[in-house]
């Protein structure tokens, strides 16, 4: 047997799907298991269809696979819809009982589980049990201990009281039972416990770890799938730290709030995805020329307009890079793993304050909704460094005045860093403005000082770039002549793409790149590598362009845009082909 | 300190650009008037800005300002004054500013009531792009887009604020220099949203609505013993299409503002050296 098992719910929209998931990702994760989740949506057919898959394994899991071992099937639609990725000796566990399941056909070769999830859930106290019996059912079938199971139950229902958690634990053990006396056989799973301690959570939950850890106290946003759960996590949290979060009337108003909290000194942040980028473009130009600490992260999803709201791509990256009338100087961070996105975060705080630049912080839809095992000490609190640049005091500011007394918040410095003076500090009152401004932020219109402020803006990027580390994230074999590089959410993949294509005596040196502006400079790499093949979530290959114009060469592209992530066999053989093509 | 504050250190080296004679003189020499009056000195003071004629004024005043873009200078409010609520925060915008491009975020800020200011230098008319109808602009009121006049009614901004949920309203007339900077003042000590409406004409674009006209027209309602915490006589008041007036037509006496409802109280711009206390509580959460 492989040594992950790969196993999922799947019903309608409303069938409590995802909380059913959830449950046995977190019981998987209690028992020391590694865990990585996806929500599947339809895939060929138009409608409620939906599905919950976990992957786990002692060791640790960072993609998906093609490949589904037990099935929980609510409707015959979801059976239909993973044929794909069923197996010879998959086990489908279905309710016969239930009227639109009574005639489903097992596959060839499969095996079919009929177990009457709504009469033992009734039995247990309630028809909305009827999930928790398949999981009993299914920790049966893996022969996972369902005491596991019970402690992800207390946690899932302990705040609504003893007597559900004990009806629930009662259901899934109808389910367990059921299929112990019922049938006669051995699946040959074994699901194996281990001691470690593991945390689970999503990409979006991370990026609101991380923005609390960072000190970021004002959150403005509007609702958006797929970004919406880090408002979610953020409210209800921040505010035990001093923050708050409000939720604004549209993107527009989001990114104001956020850019006036940022000017009142607060660390400051809003998220959305790529249709609200397009509105908080307008004012991106003024939070760069105002010169104004921000943090705006896009969960980005498939496009363009309304495209497939709740799908994967990484489509978003021209406008992130280039977005915005005039020329505007910027960072742009793209975490590449759920834990990166807690460090990013921080790291994206950071550097909003030490440069007062406008920060893009972007993730995929793969990363925002995906669970994942970590060690709790990946999220270190110890390891948060905070920078909060050159902001100056009532006894400070006095060095950055002009002779007659005024505070100087544009002042042109080697390293293009003005001081910053927070509202309420003395002698510091100053405007800034979208206008293009002299040293006290003051409209101008002086041929020269249009050129020292855009100058002095750009240099601060360049003071980044030399003293920050940009380094990308190096996997597999340094000396293959074969080069891989990608962003994103594509790294857990390709991380286990490495593997499989090693077992194809196929060796690859893996690059991915989390900033891509500033950028780690290719061109060495390049030197070593006979092909380099770029692997991204998107149609015309938008990294790949900006590879090539970095370092003059072309490349090998790798893309997939039909909504879904690559998996790390489908990915092994992609780039496989593409080497050899 | 306050008591040495004179409202002339509201005001910056800066020469105004605007047109002599244009209203947003007075517009904002009451303003000054009134946050030296309530004690707010230039440091603890944010202005905030729009884009026009109006947004000019963070230039002219002497203060902490952010000129944002066109539309959101009360988001941007929003956001300063939760951030630091010690701040005095005001923002100025023109009638284009306010009630077309962003008439989306006046309805909100409206209603989510957050203790700050408000003012609208309405001149009925684009200035800054030399004479073009406004949203204030009268139906038949000719300019160089609208050679018939709009053919659309005005907006009725303090209809619109009454009908958001609005617990301050009041009009004024930026050359009655006092009375104005009364009414400002008045808004500022309101506990929420105080929001003015200022007519501020334009002498070079707009020869209907001028000086005289207002003088003419204008009554002031505490002359008529209007009751601003009586919603009905406010509502018929602010409906009353053909009447001008300045004066204060509604206060909500039980206002209270977004951040003392939701407990936003405190300067957040301190932050810790590292993570704050207690955050390794949250990875815990995900056991």
């Amino acid at each position: 047997m492989p040594a992950d098992f790969n196993w999922a719910i799947g019903g309608e929209a409303g069938d409590g799907i995802d909380s059913t998931g959830k449950i046995f990702a977190q019981a998987l994760s209690r028992a020391g298991r590694h865990v990585f989740t996806s929500k599947d949506f339809a895939s060929r057919i138009r409608g409620g269809y939906t599905a919950y898959k976990v992957r786990t394994a002692v060791d640790p899991v960072q993609s998906v696979v093609d490949r589904l071992d037990v099935l929980i099937a609510l409707t015959p639609r979801t059976i239909e819809e993973n044929l794909d990725e069923l197996h010879e000796g998959s086990v489908i566990i279905y309710d016969g009982e239930r009227t639109t399941m009574e005639d489903v056909e097992i596959p060839e070769g499969m095996i079919g589980l009929e177990v009457p999830l709504k009469r033992l859930a009734e039995e247990a106290g309630g028809a909305i049990m009827r999930n928790v019996v398949a999981l009993g059912a299914a920790c049966e079938v893996a022969e996972f201990p369902i005491e596991n199971l019970d402690s992800a139950l207390e946690k899932r229902f302990g705040s609504k009281g003893q007597q559900l958690v004990d009806n629930n634990k009662e259901a899934a053990r109808k389910g367990q039972d059921y299929v112990g006396d019922e049938y006669d056989h051995d699946f040959d799973y074994d699901l194996e416990t281990t001691d470690e301690d593991y945390v689970l959570l999503n990409g979006d939950e991370a990026i609101g770890m991380g923005a609390i850890a960072a000190g970021c106290k004002f959150y403005a946003g509007y609702p958006i799938t797929p970004a919406t759960d880090v408002m979610e996590y953020l409210t209800g949290r921040i505010q035990n730290f001093g923050g708050h979060v409000v939720q604004a009337e549209d993107e527009l108003s989001a990114i104001n709030l956020a850019l006036g909290a940022a000017r009142a000194g607060a660390r400051s942040m809003t998220a959305t995805s790529g249709p609200g980028i397009d509105l908080m473009t307008e004012t991106f130009g003024l939070v760069a020329t105002s010169e104004t600490p921000l943090v705006i992260c896009d969960v980005m999803r498939s496009g363009p307009s309304t495209g497939m709201p709740t799908k994967q791509e990484q489509g978003d990256l021209d406008m992130l890079l280039y977005g915005g009338h005039g020329e505007i100087p910027r960072f742009v961070l793209a975490p590449t793993t759920i834990s990166e996105c807690f460090w990013k975060t921080v790291e994206a705080f950071n550097l909003a304050e030490k440069y007062q630049t406008p920060v893009y912080l972007t993730a995929d839809l793969s990363l925002a909704v995906t669970e994942q095992t970590f060690s709790p000490e990946e999220f270190d609190m110890d390891e948060v460094e905070i920078d909060r640049g050159k902001v100056v005091d009532d006894d400070t500011i006095s060095e950055w005045q002009n002779e007659k007394g005024q505070f100087q918040p544009h002042a042109l410095t080697d390293d293009g860093v003005s001081p910053r003076a927070f509202p309420g500090t003395g002698e510091g009152a100053h405007m800034s403005t979208g206008l293009e401004h002299d040293e006290l932020g003051r409209r101008t219109e002086d041929t020269e000082m249009r050129i020292e402020q855009v100058d002095k803006r750009n240099r601060k990027v360049e003071t980044a770039r030399n003293e920050e580390d940009w380094s990308p994230r190096e996997f597999g074999d340094p000396d293959s002549d074969n080069l891989v590089i990608s962003w994103g959410s594509n790294e857990g993949a390709m991380v286990e793409a490495i593997d499989l294509l090693e077992e194809d005596g196929v060796d690859v040196r893996f690059l991915s790149i989390p900033y891509m502006f500033p950028r780690f400079d290719l061109n060495e790499a390049f030197e070593n590598a006979d092909e380099v093949v770029v692997v991204e979530c998107n149609a015309t290959g938008q990294f790949a362009d900006v590879v090539e114009h970095d370092t003059l060469t072309r490349v090998k592209r790798v893309n997939k845009y039909n909504g879904v992530r690559f998996k790390a066999d489908e990915l092994a053989e992609d780039i496989k082909q593409t080497l050899e093509a | 300190m306050s008591s040495e504050i004179r409202f002339t250190d509201f005001k910056s080296d800066k020469q105004p650009t605007w047109c002599p004679g244009c209203g947003d003189f007075g517009t904002m020499n009451g303003m000054m008037k009134a946050l030296a009056n309530t004690g707010n000195d230039p440091d603890n003071t944010f202005v905030v800005a729009g884009i026009g004629c109006s947004g000019k004024i963070g230039t002219y005043m002497h203060s902490y300002a952010l000129h944002g873009v066109h539309g959101r200078a009360l988001p941007v409010g929003a956001g300063v004054k939760l951030a630091n609520p010690d701040l005095e925060v005001m923002v100025a915008g023109g009638d284009g500013d306010g009630y077309s491009i962003g008439a989306g975020h006046f309805v909100h800020a409206v209603r989510r009531n957050v203790d700050m200011t408000y003012v609208v230098m309405d001149n009925r008319i684009y200035g800054l792009t030399k004479g073009q109808a406004s949203p204030t602009s009268r139906e038949d009121f000719e300019t160089s887009t609208t050679p018939d006049g709009p053919q659309q009614p005005p907006v009725n901004p303090m209809a619109l604020a009454l009908a958001s949920g609005a617990t301050f309203i009041a009009q004024s007339f930026s050359t009655d220099a006092q009375r104005h900077a009364e009414i400002v003042q008045k808004a500022i000590e309101h506990d929420g949203f105080g929001f003015v409406n200022v007519f501020s004409p334009c002498v070079t674009f707009n020869d209907v609505d001028t000086y005289d006209y207002f003088r003419d027209s204008l009554v002031d309602l505490a002359e008529e013993g209007h009751d601003p915490t009586d919603y009905d006589a406010a509502k018929d008041a602010i409906l009353d299409a053909d009447k001008e007036f300045q004066g204060v037509v509604w206060q909500n006496e039980e206002s209270v503002p977004y951040g003392e409802k939701h407990g936003v109280t405190e300067n957040m711009s301190d932050v810790d050296e590292g993570a704050p206390e207690g955050a390794m509580d949250l990875v815990r959460e995900f056991y």
